[in-house]
C-alpha cells in the first residue's frame, strides 16, 4: 500500500482497528476517517480508548486486529514513514528539564534529520508562532504547564508534520492557556495540517473541532459534527430563548410554524421548542404585539448535554433489555 | 513482516546526546572524583612498595596495578570494586527516567526505532566509563614513569592495554545489568536498590557463600593433584558466578606474565606450586599465551554483557510506550 492508491483527500483511516490486553479489550473494532485539514476530536471519558488508539496510528503499540493506515502508510510496517509526517504530543508532554527549549527542540530536529541550518531557522520559527521567543533559552524545568504544552505544539511545527496528534493537550491548563492553545491548534487547519485531538473535556474541544467521534467502553458510540449529533441524540430541536413584554406572547410564539412547544422560565422569559430556527418570525411576533424584545438566542447543542443524554438513553435502554428479559423469562 | 528502515537510524544522534549529558552532570563528577582519588591514592602507596622491594622485577610497570600497599586494596581490586558503582551510578535511571519524565513517547514518536535509543543510550553510557578509565589509566602510568623513573617496556604496555579492554567489558556488564533494571523497574530508587544489592551480594557475599556451595559437590579428601585440581575448578565454577570472580582471574594472569594458570594462585595460597610438563616454573609467558588461558573468562565475560542486554533489550521492545 502505498499514497497514491488511497483517496487523496483521506488522511487517517481505520476499519475495525481493535486492542486487546490479555482478555481485556481496550479497543473495539472501531471505524473512522479523517479527511485532510479536518480537526477531527476523540472525546469521551479517561480510560475509553482514545490513547491506545492513537498510539496504534503512531505505530507505538501493536495492533491486535484491523486496519490502519496514515496518508496512506500502515503504521505497524512502515513506522519510520509515519512518524516522518505526523506530530504527536502525548499526555501531559514532558521534555527534558535540564535542557534549554531550543536544546529540546534540536534534539529532536536532530532525530528527524535536519541539517543544522534549517534546524535553527524551523526551530525558530516554530518557536515565535507559540509565543516562546522569549523563552527559546531558559530551561524547561522553570516552564508552566501551559507553556510545556505550546512547546509540545512548536515540536510539531518544528517538524512541518502533515498531521497533528494531540493527547489531552488542554487537561490541567488554565482557561486561558486553554484559549491560547486552541488558538495555535484553529491555526494547524488554516495550513492545511489535519488535527486528530483528544479530550476528556467536552467543552473545551467543541469549539475546534470539525468532527467528534465519542468513545465509550472502547467503542465509537456517535460520530458526526456536533449539530448532527445534536440533532441525532436531542431530538433534533432548536432551542430558542427569548425575552420580551407583552401579554399573550406565548400563545402567539406557538402558533408559529414549526414550534413545538413554549415554556415560561422566567418572568418574560419563554423557552421555544421547534424544529429549525425561529428567531426571525418570533422577532417579528413581538414587534407585531409592539413589545419590546430585550433577548433572544438560540442554544447551540452542546457536546455535554449530547454525550450526558446519550448515556442517560443507553442506560435506560440497558435497564429495559434486562426487564424485558427478565420479564420473558 | 520486516520493518522499513535501518534499526539504527538516529542511534548517533542519540549517543551523542547522552554522552554530553553524562559528561556534564554532577552525578558523573561525582562519581570520576570517587573512582580517581581512591585509585590513585592505592597505586601511590603502592609506589611506596615497589620501589622498597623489588628493583630488579622485569615487569616492575605493572606491579603498579597489582601490589597493594600496606594493609590496602591494589588498583586492580580498587577498580573490581568500584567499577560496577560508576556503571550502575550510570545505567540505573536510564529508560525509567525517560518514562518518569514523560519523555519516552515523545522521542519514540520520531523517526526512530527503540532500538536506536536503548542502544543509543548503552553505547553513550560505555564510552563516558572509558573515557574515565582511559583518563586513570594514563594517570597511573605517568605516576609510575614519574615515581620510578623509568619508562614501561612494548610487552608491559600492550598487557596494560589488554587489562584496560578487560575493564571496559567488566563495566559492560554491571552497564547492562543496570539498564536491564531501569528497564524492569519504573521507579528509579527501586532499580538503583536492585542494582546495588546485586552489586553487594555478588561482590562481598557471594565469595563467602560459593566455597560452601561448591564442597556439596566435591568430596572431602583429596588424595590425587588431579582430585586436588578438579577440587579447584568447582569452586572456581562458583566463584565465576560473579562478574568480579572472572574479572579478579582474568587481570590476575594478564598482568602477571609468570602465572600460566588461573588456578595458580590458589595452589600458592596452599602453599602449592603448579609444574607443568616441558615449562620452567616462573618463567615468563609471551603476552598471546597469557591471553589464551583467560581467553574463555574474557569470552565468557562479554556474553554475559552481551546476554543482559538482549534481555533488557527483548524487554523494552514488548514494553507499553504509555506511562
Amino acid at each position: 500500500m502505498n499514497a497514491d492508491t488511497v483517496n487523496a483527500d483521506t488522511v487517517i483511516e481505520a476499519k475495525g482497528l481493535t486492542k486487546t490486553y490479555g482478555h481485556a479489550v481496550a479497543v473495539d473494532h472501531i471505524s473512522f476517517t479523517v479527511g485532510r485539514g479536518e480537526i477531527f476530536g476523540l472525546l469521551g471519558p479517561n480510560g475509553a480508548g482514545k490513547t491506545t488508539t492513537i498510539l496504534m496510528l503512531l505505530g507505538l503499540t501493536d495492533i491486535s486486529g484491523g486496519e490502519v493506515s496514515v496518508l496512506g502508510f500502515n503504521p505497524a510496517r512502515e513506522p519510520l514513514s509515519v512518524k516522518r509526517r505526523v506530530g504527536y504530543m502525548p499526555d501531559t508532554v514532558g521534555f527534558y528539564d535540564q535542557m534549554t527549549a531550543v536544546d529540546n527542540l534540536s534534539y529532536t530536529a536532530r532525530l528527524i534529520g535536519f541539517r543544522k541550518a534549517e534546524r535553527e531557522k524551523r526551530i525558530a520559527d516554530a518557536l515565535a508562532r507559540v509565543g516562546l521567543t522569549d523563552a527559546a533559552e531558559k530551561r524547561v524545568g522553570t516552564f508552566s504547564r501551559g507553556m510545556r504544552q505550546r512547546l509540545g505544539l512548536a515540536e510539531i511545527l518544528m517538524k512541518g508534520a502533515q498531521v497533528a496528534i494531540l493527547d489531552e493537550p488542554t487537561s490541567g491548563l488554565d482557561p486561558h492557556a486553554t484559549a491560547e492553545l486552541l488558538a495555535i491548534i484553529r491555526a494547524f487547519k488554516s495550513e492545511g495540517v489535519t488535527v486528530l485531538l483528544s479530550s476528556h473535556l467536552l467543552e473545551r474541544v467543541q469549539s475546534v473541532c470539525d468532527r467528534v467521534a465519542l468513545f465509550s467502553g472502547g467503542h465509537i458510540a456517535l460520530m458526526g459534527t456536533v449539530p448532527e449529533l445534536g440533532r441525532e441524540v436531542l431530538g433534533g430541536g432548536y432551542v430558542v430563548d427569548i425575552e420580551a413584554d407583552g401579554a399573550g406572547l406565548a400563545e402567539r410564539l406557538a402558533l408559529i410554524p414549526g414550534v413545538s412547544g413554549v415554556e415560561r422560565t422566567g418572568i418574560g422569559k419563554l423557552r421555544l421548542q421547534a424544529d429549525r430556527d425561529v428567531r426571525s418570525e418570533a422577532a417579528a411576533e413581538v414587534v407585531a404585539m409592539q413589545g419590546r424584545l430585550k433577548y433572544l438566542g438560540v442554544q447551540e447543542p452542546s457536546l455535554d448535554a449530547i454525550y450526558t443524554r446519550y448515556f442517560e438513553s443507553q442506560i435506560r435502554q440497558d435497564i429495559a433489555a434486562k426487564e424485558g428479559a427478565r420479564d420473558a423469562a | 513482516m520486516r520493518r522499513e528502515g535501518s534499526a539504527f537510524q538516529g542511534l548517533g544522534v542519540v549517543t551523542f546526546k547522552e554522552l554530553s549529558d553524562h559528561l556534564t552532570g554532577t552525578r558523573m563528577i561525582v562519581l570520576e572524583w570517587l573512582v580517581v582519588l581512591m585509585a590513585l591514592g592505592v597505586v601511590y602507596t603502592g609506589i611506596q612498595q615497589i620501589r622498597e622491594v623489588s628493583a630488579e622485577d622485569p615487569f616492575l610497570f605493572l606491579r603498579l596495578f597489582t601490589r597493594a600497599g600496606e594493609g590496602l586494596p591494589s588498583f586492580v581490586s580498587v577498580l573490581s570494586f568500584l567499577v560496577p558503582l560508576v556503571s550502575i551510578g550510570i545505567g540505573f535511571d536510564l529508560i525509567n527516567s525517560e518514562r518518569n519524565q514523560r519523555t519516552l513517547s515523545r522521542i519514540l514518536a520520531q523517526p526512530i526505532y527503540r532500538d536506536a535509543l536503548l542502544f543509543g543510550k548503552f553505547l553513550a553510557g560505555l564510552l563516558t566509563i572509558t573515557i574515565m578509565l582511559v583518563a586513570l589509566w594514563l594517570m597511573v602510568i605517568g605516576l609510575g614513569i614519574l615515581t620510578l623513573g623509568l619508562p614501561p617496556g612494548p610487552e608491559e604496555v600492550m598487557r596494560a592495554v589488554a587489562m584496560l579492554f578487560v575493564t571496559v567489558v567488566y563495566a559492560g556488564v554491571w552497564l547492562a545489568l543496570a539498564l536491564f533494571f531501569s528497564i524492569v523497574f519504573r521507579s528509579a530508587a527501586t532499580a538503583a536498590l536492585a542494582a546495588l544489592g546485586l552489586w553487594l551480594f555478588l561482590t562481598i557475599l557471594w565469595p563467602l557463600i560459593a566455597p560452601f556451595l561448591a564442597a556439596l559437590f566435591v568430596s572431602d579428601t583429596v588424595a590425587t593433584p588431579a582430585e586436588l585440581l578438579s577440587h579447584l575448578g568447582v569452586m572456581q565454577a562458583f566463584a565465576r558466578v560473579s562478574p568480579g570472580a572472572l574479572f579478579g582471574e582474568i587481570v590476575g594472569v594478564l598482568l602477571d606474565p609468570t602465572v600460566r594458570s588461573t588456578q595458580q594462585p590458589l595452589l600458592a595460597s596452599l602453599g602449592l606450586a603448579l609444574v607443568q610438563p616441558g615449562s620452567v616454573p616462573g618463567a615468563p609467558l609471551p603476552l598471546l599465551q597469557s591471553i589464551e588461558v583467560v581467553w574463555p573468562q574474557i569470552v565468557g565475560m562479554i556474553a554475559g554483557a552481551i546476554f543482559l542486554f538482549v534481555i533488557g533489550y527483548v524487554i523494552f521492545q514488548r514494553q507499553e510506550v504509555r506511562a
